[in-house]
């Protein structure tokens, strides 16, 4: 349970999700990206193929930290959504907000 | 969570007669301090009570799961204020083919039909408010008492 972070060859920062984003724990996902832009990270994946579900809350970290991905001249990506969590993003609109690919391996191919 | 939060969430699980006398339903509350530290184990132990011996689908383990990750949060931030000396309380009224779950705060309440609507254009870039549009999404039927500190919420159990 919790996040895990690794960079690919491209410098693709990939940020995995085991378990649940939550109001709970959303700041430690906020602080991991922010980290990663501080040292000059732009594009970052966030992995969701391990998570189990994710609420407003963890919805809303994933708004923000998307803006300030943007605002930097970078982008942030979903991928690894199952039925529920997709069902998640297309109910609230943020499908439309977010670049999201079914596997990583997709978003990571023309990242 | 630190030990003594775990100590304070407290669990009572008893067995009632149902409304209609005919199956017996199993009712299951749980006290959860106005912290927000206290979220995901309260979740994780009505999940629990509440599906002890069934297989449901993960659709519904997911439905409850976010249902109840979102009255919890709501109650303890905006009804108890997030003082951690206040409680939040949940309550699951099973019966073979449902869930009532019925969550109180000790705060002054609020007008749900003045939440506004998560998905407009401008409010869908906007990392808040989107907590009652899910339980309004994820619940069968969403009820609120005239106050505002009660919501009850019924999805299946199966």
């Amino acid at each position: 349970m919790g996040f895990s972070k690794t960079t690919n060859g491209a410098g693709v920062a990939i940020v995995r999700i085991d378990g649940q984003l939550i109001v709970g724990n959303r700041q430690e996902l906020k602080t991991l990206v922010q980290e990663g832009l501080d040292r000059g990270e732009r594009r970052f994946l966030i992995d969701c193929g391990q998570t189990g579900y994710i609420d407003s809350s963890g919805l809303g970290a994933l708004v923000s930290l998307s803006k300030k991905v943007r605002d930097l001249g970078g982008e942030l990506r979903i991928a690894g959504l199952n039925e529920d969590l997709r069902a998640l993003f297309e109910l609230t609109k943020l499908d439309t907000l977010f670049h999201i690919s079914a596997t990583a391996e997709e978003a990571l191919a023309g990242f | 969570m630190g030990e003594d939060l775990a100590a304070r969430l407290r669990l009572c699980v008893r067995r009632t007669p149902a409304a209609t006398g005919v199956a017996a339903a199993l009712s299951v509350e749980l006290r959860v301090p106005a912290d927000l530290r206290c979220v995901e184990e309260a979740v994780e132990l009505m999940v629990r009570h509440c599906f002890a011996g069934l297989d449901p689908t993960q659709r519904t383990r997911f439905r409850l799961r976010v249902l109840l990750s979102e009255a919890l949060t709501n109650g303890i931030l905006f009804g108890a204020g997030g003082d951690p000396a206040r409680n939040v309380k949940v309550t699951a009224e099973l019966t073979e083919n449902s869930i009532r779950l019925q969550v109180t705060d000790d705060g002054p309440g609020f007008d749900p039909a003045e939440v506004p609507d998560p998905t407009s254009p401008p409010a869908v870039r906007r990392p808040i408010g989107r907590g009652l549009f899910l339980i309004r999404s994820l619940a069968d039927r969403v009820e609120f008492n005239a106050q505002g500190n009660t919501i009850w919420m019924t999805l299946p159990r199966s």
